[in-house]
């Protein structure tokens, strides 16, 4: 009984907590999305699946979600790739390893709206005295409009080397506490069978323990390419170009007078079965 | 400037997104709750607490919105918790889910006084939703000196234009500044106006359903490709400052920076309509302006109504202050904007005038955010991206016409 009592009293708040904050609006919003829900959340037309036939038909959405698939399959291996290097090199060191380990973290803690002004603003702003293109002129090139130009799309550099620089530290934190508990012995008998100490250990020993490590990093970094929106909303504004799915849907059903939340509601349901679904094959793939 | 600039155009997206507060203000139940956003001019907020602290019939309470006013206003209607009195751009949404009420009779004596146009911008069905309280309009400003350095007159048609950024692009200045989207955002409007086109014509049709839309777009897209457009400026079209650093000859922005521009370059500056681009076309500025509204889930309706009455009609003194006493604005009302000091002379007159001439409602009540979105969409992909203008505007007119038909049956 004291047991039951002590259970409930650590995990009730935060069941509860869940229940009203997650899981009741993630139930009304499954509930909306089968309605015409125009500046209510309290609809009465029932329209069955007719905003997910109008979402799964609107081209914008559709194209969103293309460039996003494209976005990921892009960004997730190089996050990943990157974030584990940075992680063996900072674990390799011997000395002032904490030091390291700060500086690369740091930038997670920045703001994303923060990072993108200093980005937008600062490095890559498209006259000729932005960082970027001082840096261009140096070399005789004209400006370049960063966050503009579509051809060739400059935009999409402008993105991914912000969000490497937002991400890479916490992606490489996990990496070391995943190298951290590997044990030494293992290197010290594949020393005494002969390995060599570069990339056959890395690659029998290094990486094959860090696979638990390394299939939640892989999910992390889907998923966060999916729900990208911050960066993106204060790089590029609510242009066409580069606009993340979940950009799309805000504008619907929250921004600038949309209240749709009918077709906003059936739109990130769409996004959600298909996050559900690169998840689940992920873990397929990746399954023991 | 940042409300300003989504109250013009509600695509531009630089806004910070600011948490809801979950304080409504409300009171001790006496006092009517007025809604405002946070206005960037030091001295609005004092005025308007002045205005609300000298109603003598019931108390009233104001309050400031920083942050994200639009969806927290839309949040606190939505769940009846929002405000008697407020101020806002009218959406034919809110009209039709019943979230506000007419205010014909409170506009009544005076409805001949406020600008067509603007008043326009507050009618749904013939009944007026929103006594406008301030004008603000956009408009072409360019710099004399370099327009007679080149030997060069200042643009009466589109092709004049596109052919003055072009020339006027020389070293590190260049033509023109419309926005770090190319225009989309802002020109598209004007772009369909100088055609002799339109959003949505008085008859609730598609107004671009025209060859001509393509023909006007695809002088945005020449404008683009020709190299004269500045782009990727640090501030965007809403702020001066590209143009009175003189990284620009000719700047598309709005009537609240005169101030600054007058400032910073004297009298080397002119401004302009958009010009037209063929015959059937005309000059142009959008407009827009708040106007006070009353919630129809209020539960004191009528004293609501006879506050917006007396504050914005009967008090014509306010609406001067209002206008003119902090920012730069036009008073909605043609007796007041004729006769105010500051706007007898200069560029000041010069927008007045476009605002009685070449007016055209830049968000129209029933130009929906869905409608806005699928249009500037295909402007931007035409003028970025070099997409084929018809295949584009094919798209946005269906997109519009379906939510015309839901609109209007």
């Amino acid at each position: 009984m004291r047991h039951s009592r002590a259970f409930w009293l650590f995990v009730g708040p935060f069941t509860a907590g869940l229940a009203i904050f997650v899981y009741l609006p993630i139930g009304w919003s499954v509930l909306l999305s089968f309605f015409d829900a125009r500046n209510t959340v309290t609809p009465s037309t029932f329209v069955g699946f007719a905003n997910y036939a109008d979402m799964l038909t609107d081209a914008s959405f559709l194209r969103s979600l293309g460039t996003f698939s494209l976005f990921a399959l892009f960004v997730v291996p190089l996050t990943f790739v990157l974030a584990l290097a940075l992680a063996l090199l900072v674990n390799g060191i011997r000395s002032m390893q904490a030091f390291f380990r700060s500086v690369f973290f740091m930038p997670f803690a920045c703001s994303y709206v923060v990072a993108s002004l200093v980005w937008k603003l600062s490095i890559f702003n498209g006259v000729r005295f932005g960082l970027a293109n001082t840096v261009l002129g140096w070399f005789g090139a004209e400006p370049i409009a960063w966050t503009v130009s579509t051809s060739p799309p400059w935009y999409w550099l402008v993105l991914v080397t912000l969000r490497l620089w937002l991400q890479l530290g916490f992606y490489m934190i996990l990496f070391i506490a995943g190298l951290q508990r590997i044990p030494r012995v293992l290197y010290e008998a594949a020393s005494i069978d002969g390995a060599s100490s570069g990339w056959q250990t890395l690659r029998f020993i290094t990486l094959p323990q860090l696979r638990t490590t390394s299939v939640a990093v892989l999910l992390l970094l889907l998923v966060a390419a999916y729900q990208a929106f911050d960066e993106f909303y204060n790089v590029l504004g609510a242009g066409p170009f580069g606009r993340p799915p979940l950009l799309y849907l805000y504008n619907i059903a929250l921004g600038s007078g949309g209240q749709d939340f009918g077709h906003g509601s059936a739109g990130a349901v769409i996004l959600t079965l298909l996050i559900a679904g690169v998840t689940l094959a992920h873990g397929k793939v990746f399954a023991r | 400037m940042i409300s300003r600039r989504r109250l013009l155009s509600a695509s531009a997206a630089t806004v910070l997104l600011a948490a809801c507060g979950s304080n409504t203000g409300r009171g001790n139940g006496q006092a009517l709750r007025q809604w405002y956003h946070a206005y960037g001019e030091p001295g609005v907020q004092q005025a308007v607490e002045r205005y609300a602290k000298s109603y003598d019939k019931v108390p009233v309470e104001v309050q400031w919105n920083p942050g994200d006013y639009e969806s927290k206003l839309a949040t606190s209607l939505l769940s009846g918790t929002g405000p008697d009195v407020f101020e806002s751009t009218l959406q034919i949404s809110a009209v039709r889910s019943n979230q506000i009420v007419a205010l014909d009779d409170v506009i009544s004596s005076a409805r001949d006084d406020f600008t067509a146009t603007i008043l326009a911008g507050h009618t749904v069905d013939g009944k007026v939703y929103g006594v406008p309280q301030a004008v603000d309009m956009q408009m072409l400003f360019y710099r004399k000196s370099m327009f007679a350095a080149a030997g060069l007159q200042p643009p009466s048609t589109v092709d004049e234009l596109v052919e003055a950024a072009r020339k006027l692009t020389s070293g590190g200045v260049k033509g023109l500044f419309a926005g770090n989207d190319g225009g989309a955002a802002v020109l598209g409007g004007p772009a369909l106006w100088s055609a002799g086109l339109d959003y949505v014509t008085p008859e609730h049709q598609v107004g671009f359903d025209d060859p001509l839309a393509a023909q006007a777009i695809g002088k945005l897209r020449d404008l683009y490709s020709s190299g004269a457009l500045l782009l990727g400026a640090v501030k965007d079209w809403a702020e001066p400052d590209a143009f009175t650093q003189g990284l620009v000859a000719m700047q598309w922005t709005g009537l609240w920076t005169v101030p600054a521009v007058q400032k910073a370059l004297g009298d080397d500056f002119g401004v302009l309509p958009w010009p037209r681009l063929n015959d059937a076309g005309r000059p142009s500025v959008p407009v827009g302006a708040f106007g006070a509204m009353v919630n129809a889930k209020s539960s004191r309706i009528d004293e609501a109504k006879e506050f917006v009455r007396w504050l914005w009609v009967e008090r014509a003194d306010y609406q001067e202050d209002f206008n003119l006493s902090y920012g730069f604005h036009i008073p909605p009302r043609a007796s007041l904007a004729a006769k105010a000091a500051k706007l007898q002379s200069g560029q000041a007159a010069d927008a007045v005038k476009f605002v009685r001439d070449n007016a055209k409602s830049s968000n129209p009540p029933d130009w929906t955010s869905a409608m806005r979105t699928s249009y500037t969409d295909a402007v931007s992909r035409v003028i970025r991206d070099g997409a084929p203008a018809d295949a584009e505007l094919r798209t946005a007119v269906s997109k519009v016409r379906d939510e015309l038909k839901r609109i209007y049956g």
